[in-house]
Order: C-alpha cells, then sequence, then structure tokens
C-alpha cells in the first residue's frame, strides 16, 4: 500500500535525476571501445566523402540514370512505407496486446525477414508472386504481372522492412500498456473509437520512428529488390542497383550517388526521427 | 437511481463473494492487499470475467455465466476512477472531458464548472498537478453518466492536503447526484467521509458487512479491527460474559444483546482502555494477559505498544500508555509484559 501511494513520486524522482551526470558511474576504460566502435562507423563515410570528385559531384549525380534511380527509389520507399504502416500497424498491436496460442507462434515467422539475407527474401518472393509462383501463377493468368515491375520493388523493399516497423512500434505498444484503451471503454467509447482516438494518437511517436526506420530500411534495399525485380532503369533500377552498375563503368559515379544516399538517408533519420528514436512510445508525449 | 448486486467466483485470483450496493449508496470496499478488491471492481466493469458469476445494475443483467452473457465495457455504464487519473496526453482536458460519446462540449464545459476547473479547460494534462488531473479524471468518468461510479483509490496518489479537497468535492458530487458507488480504499477518513456501508474482504471472502458506524466502532474482523485501530480477540462465547479462546485466556466483558453463548464470538476493546505491567497485576475484575511486546509508536503525547501476533494470526493486542510510563518500565521489543483490560472496558459480540 506504502508503495502504491508513493508511486507517483517514485516517477518525479526519475525524472529530476536526469540533472545527475549519468556518466559518473560508467568505468573509465569503457570509453576506449566505444571510441573504437564510433570511429569503425564513421571512418567509411569519411572515406567516401574525401573520394568524392568534388568538382564533377554535380554532374556526376544529375545524370539522367542517376535522377531517374533517384527519383525511383524515393518513390519506393515511400510507397513501401506506407504499406508497412497499413499492414504493419494492426500487427504490431496484435503482437503486444494478444496472449493467444496462434499469435505466439506467427511472430517469429513474420519477424525472420530481419535475419534473412534479402536474397532469399527476393528468391522466397519470385516463387510466391513470380511468373510462376504459388500465387502469382493465378494473377498470371488474370494478367496481372508483378515481377520485374516497379510493384515488385515496393513489395521486396516491404519484405525486409515490415519487421522493422514491427518492432519498433510492438515495444512502443507494450511499453504503453492498456490502461488508457481501458478507461476510454469504461467511458463507453467502443473498441473502434478507442483505436483512432486513443491507441493511435498514443503510439504516433512509435509511429513516426517505425516508419522511419521502414523507409531508411527501404531506400537502402538491394538483394531482394535485385532478385525479384531486376535492374530495369527507370522502371525496377534503384538508387543502390544504379551505385552497383556504375562502380563497374563509372567508379566516380558509384562514389557521388553513396554520398548522396548517404545525405538522404541521414536526412530521413535525423531530421524525422532521432529525437522519436530515442523518446519512443507514451512518455514521448 | 439504480443499485449493484454482484455475485462473483474469479477462480485465479481467489476470489468468491456475493453483495449488493442500494441505490445512492456508498459501499467502501477494505480488505488487506491482495485480497480481491480491484478484482471486484474489474468483474464489474467488464474488464474481467467471472468464471461464476452474476453481475446487475439497476434491471440490466450485465454478466450472467449461466445464461453467458457479457455485456462489454462500453455498453455497461460504469465509470472507473483508478489512482492514475490516465488523462489521454494527447488531448486538452475540456476534450478529456468531452471524450464520451455520451458527452459533449456542454457537457464538458458544466462537469468542469462543477469540479472547480473551469480555467483548466484549455490545458494540456501534462501541464497539470496531480489533483488536478483527478479532478479532471472524475468529472471525465461523471461526463458519461455512469449509473454506477467505482473508485480505486482515487485519493491514493494525493499529497494530504489535496486529498482533502478531492474527498470534499467527491463527497459532494456523490451525495448530490444519489449514485452508487464502490470505493476502494486504505484510509479511515475516506470511509467515514464517503461510505454509507463497508465489507470487509479477506482471501477474496467477504468477512464482514455493515454500515460505516458498526464496522469502525464494533468491528468483527481481524482487519476491520486494525482498521478502525481496537483490538480484537476471537473465541468461544460462554455464559455470563465470558469468552473463551481457542488458545487459553479468557475474557470477561459485557456481552451484546445478540450474544449466543455457545456461538463464535469476539471481544473488542479499545488500546486506550488497556493497562500495562511490568509483574502480574493483583485484582480480581481484570482481564490480564501475558504477551510479548513487538514494537512500541509514538501517537503523539502517547506511545502504542503492539503485542505480537495472536496465535490465531489476528493482529496483536495495542495498549495506549504515557509516555512517561513507557520510560518508566524502559519497555523494548521483545520484553515479556502483562496487559490488563476491565471487564467493563470489554464487548462481547457476536462473529458474523
Amino acid at each position: 500500500m506504502i508503495c502504491e501511494a508513493h508511486r507517483g513520486t517514485v516517477r518525479r524522482d526519475f525524472r529530476s535525476s536526469h540533472a545527475l551526470t549519468p556518466s559518473a558511474v560508467l568505468p573509465r576504460w569503457i570509453y576506449v571501445p566505444a571510441a573504437l566502435g564510433a570511429l569503425f562507423v564513421a571512418v567509411p563515410l569519411v572515406a567516401v566523402a574525401a573520394k568524392v570528385d568534388w568538382p564533377r559531384f554535380w554532374s556526376l549525380i544529375s545524370s539522367p540514370a542517376s535522377l531517374s534511380a533517384l527519383e525511383l527509389s524515393l518513390r519506393t520507399a515511400a510507397a513501401s512505407t506506407a504499406l508497412c504502416l497499413v499492414l504493419g500497424v494492426p500487427m504490431a498491436l496484435v503482437f503486444a496486446r494478444s496472449d493467444a496460442r496462434v499469435v505466439r507462434m506467427t511472430r517469429p515467422l513474420i519477424l525472420l525477414p530481419l535475419v534473412l539475407p534479402p536474397v532469399v527474401g527476393g528468391i522466397a518472393l519470385l516463387y510466391a508472386y513470380g511468373r510462376l509462383g504459388l500465387i502469382g501463377q493465378y494473377l498470371n493468368a488474370a494478367g496481372i504481372q508483378i515481377a520485374f515491375t516497379t510493384t515488385a520493388v515496393v513489395l521486396a523493399q516491404t519484405f525486409v522492412s515490415l519487421p522493422f516497423l514491427i518492432i519498433s512500434l510492438e515495444g512502443a505498444a507494450r511499453t504503453a500498456g492498456v490502461n488508457y484503451e481501458l478507461v476510454a471503454s469504461t467511458l463507453g467509447a467502443r473498441p473502434t473509437t478507442v483505436w483512432w482516438r486513443v491507441s493511435l494518437p498514443l503510439l504516433a511517436p512509435g509511429l513516426v520512428s517505425g516508419a522511419v526506420l521502414a523507409f531508411a530500411r527501404s531506400l537502402g534495399e538491394f538483394g531482394a529488390t535485385l532478385t525479384f525485380a531486376g535492374s530495369r532503369e527507370g522502371v525496377t533500377r534503384t538508387l543502390p542497383l544504379e551505385i552497383y552498375l556504375q562502380r563497374e563503368s563509372d567508379a566516380d559515379a558509384a562514389v557521388a550517388l553513396s554520398l548522396l544516399l548517404v545525405v538522404v538517408a541521414a536526412v530521413v533519420v535525423l531530421g524525422l526521427g532521432s529525437r522519436r528514436l530515442r523518446a519512443g512510445g507514451v512518455n514521448a508525449w | 437511481m439504480t443499485g449493484v448486486s454482484v455475485r462473483a467466483v474469479v477462480e485465479n485470483r481467489g476470489v468468491d463473494l456475493e453483495f449488493a450496493v442500494a441505490a445512492s449508496e456508498v459501499l467502501a470496499i477494505l480488505g488487506p492487499n491482495g485480497a480481491g478488491k480491484s478484482t471486484v471492481l474489474h468483474v464489474i466493469a467488464g474488464l474481467v470475467r467471472p468464471d461464476d458469476g452474476v453481475v446487475r445494475v439497476g434491471d440490466r443483467v450485465l454478466t450472467d455465466t449461466v445464461s453467458g452473457t457479457h455485456v462489454a465495457t462500453h455498453d455497461r455504464r460504469v465509470g472507473l476512477l483508478m489512482q492514475d487519473p490516465l488523462l489521454f496526453p494527447h488531448l486538452s482536458v475540456a476534450a478529456n472531458v468531452a471524450f464520451s460519446p455520451r458527452s459533449s462540449r456542454q457537457d464538458a464545459a458544466r462537469w468542469l464548472d462543477e469540479v472547480d476547473a473551469s480555467e483548466l479547460a484549455d490545458r494540456m494534462p501534462r501541464q497539470l498537478s496531480g489533483g488536478q488531473a483527478q479532478r479532471i479524471a472524475l468529472a471525465r468518468a461523471l461526463a458519461a453518466e455512469p449509473d454506477v461510479l467505482l473508485l480505486d483509490e482515487p485519493l491514493a496518489g494525493l499529497d494530504v492536503g489535496v486529498a482533502a479537497a478531492m474527498r470534499k468535492l467527491l463527497s459532494r458530487v456523490l451525495a448530490r447526484d444519489g449514485r452508487s458507488a464502490v470505493l476502494i480504499t486504505h484510509d479511515l477518513v475516506d470511509v467515514l467521509t464517503l461510505a454509507d456501508t463497508v465489507l470487509v474482504i479477506e482471501d477474496g471472502r467477504v468477512v464482514e458487512r455493515g454500515t460505516t458506524a458498526t464496522v469502525l466502532t464494533a468491528p468483527r474482523s481481524k482487519f476491520g479491527a486494525r482498521f478502525a485501530g481496537v483490538n480484537l480477540v476471537a473465541g468461544t462465547v460462554g455464559a455470563a460474559g465470558v469468552l473463551t479462546t481457542a488458545w487459553g485466556p479468557v475474557w470477561h466483558g459485557i456481552p451484546g444483546v445478540d450474544t449466543v453463548a455457545g456461538a463464535s464470538g469476539v471481544a473488542l476493546f479499545s488500546p486506550t482502555a488497556v493497562a500495562v505491567y511490568r509483574k502480574a497485576p493483583h485484582g480480581s475484575p481484570r482481564n490480564t494477559v501475558e504477551v510479548t511486546v513487538a514494537e512500541l509508536d509514538s501517537l503523539g503525547s502517547a506511545i502504542r505498544v503492539r503485542a505480537e501476533e495472536q496465535p490465531d494470526g489476528a493482529p496483536g493486542l495495542a495498549a495506549d500508555i504515557t509516555a512517561e510510563s513507557a520510560s518508566d518500565m524502559r519497555l523494548t521489543p521483545g520484553d515479556r509484559v502483562f496487559f490488563s483490560v476491565k471487564a467493563q472496558e470489554v464487548s462481547l459480540l457476536p462473529s458474523p
């Protein structure tokens, strides 16, 4: 009882402890591996920037092939992020709220693409939605072709990005708990009303960070796209594919495009997401 | 005006009880932690499905395990106010109060006025103090026009002064609307100021039920006695004002009108009626027991001497003595002492 009565106070104390310096509790030697790790990530990025042929930079990235690849990348990444939200948000909430056996058993399967080599994902997609695939053969009979089209790019990107969105949102939903939803139902709100007016708004911060992760992952997608969608200029050749091709013919162009991809990804992650990525969940409100 | 009746068995929480709340009655549920108090509220609100039971509010059957009835929470018209106000953080105060489909902007304004919070209408929940947030949460619950209001320790998280103001507000709102309510609390003042009747639950069972006045002055259960701050000894009523405990000692007291010889009963007496001695006192009309001191507490000018738990697990007997006599006797926990009470100070009552 005492513990319950003081719950509010404890929370307040945690907040005020931000004024302390948490780094004081770290052993000093830990900064050495931490710095090594930071260098490991930062050095290659600097190396790319150093290698860029700056005087020709603009002309390199503004060639018609590059521009069309960039545009295709942004377009497909946006589409797959939208698809991830439509499919992933309900799935994340079901995973967070349901204790049913079938849900518990499905979860690892759905998250498998997280650890699967993207090429394998591409092959799997091909045998599902390709011309002779499990579902693709019926689609083909109905005159619908998916493999090696822009749609295939979007599907490939969604396949690999969906788990990122689900994991991020599911965590936020678990942290938030269901108390707000329960109170809303005692106030007479039907489950659908609660979903739109309470659950989703409360999860908005987690939603943003999940969408940013999914978009960034889609932007970098390579293996599954190449396998399932191929590399047709203007149709399925996204920026990562263009970079890989250019590396053979024009290394300078590949470097310039790589830097472009780094910048686009950085703008998305830093501009939209970094604050949300840190403070996911209901506490971000 | 609607009453509530509940019969519920929830096996995995060890709950098996039955009670009713009359229309416009406020029932306080008391009991140790884990006794099943919150589970009872969750059953009424439809958040927990009992394994066996019936819940009725007015003439509506909300839960009936025999016929398979289970009305969804949103259709029950049962309001719930918890220790955490749980205001929706993304909505303004006014939007929170107008949240219910049965509420509106006009209703919200009226209810905010009712809880003296009109000036907070445009604030966001994070800009409110704990007491303000709980007032808004009450307005939000009432704006949904519930038939019955469930209060799960709504004052527990508040500072003393703020809790007093909130208690006053609750008492005003409950008295004026004549709405039935079920209140879970650990606070004697809440019970005194808000409740008409008291239900004591121990281990998922109802052990005592009565008007607030009866339970606070003449409790029959261990928890009721500890809550009311009186000593309680359980035993068998004998002839002519005698109560024999299962472990030996006999208590003399004044029997109540409804005590029956041979039935189980309780002896009740106030801690202020108990005298403490180092050596067995002389004089016949007194009840004297030898006990071990468990702890000493300061009660303002007095010292409460709490003895170790009674052999049947009931709370240890308490004696209130002056600080002077406590220091004269140099009492410390672990000492063997004699507690002595005059027979006129002991009431003998039947157990429920």
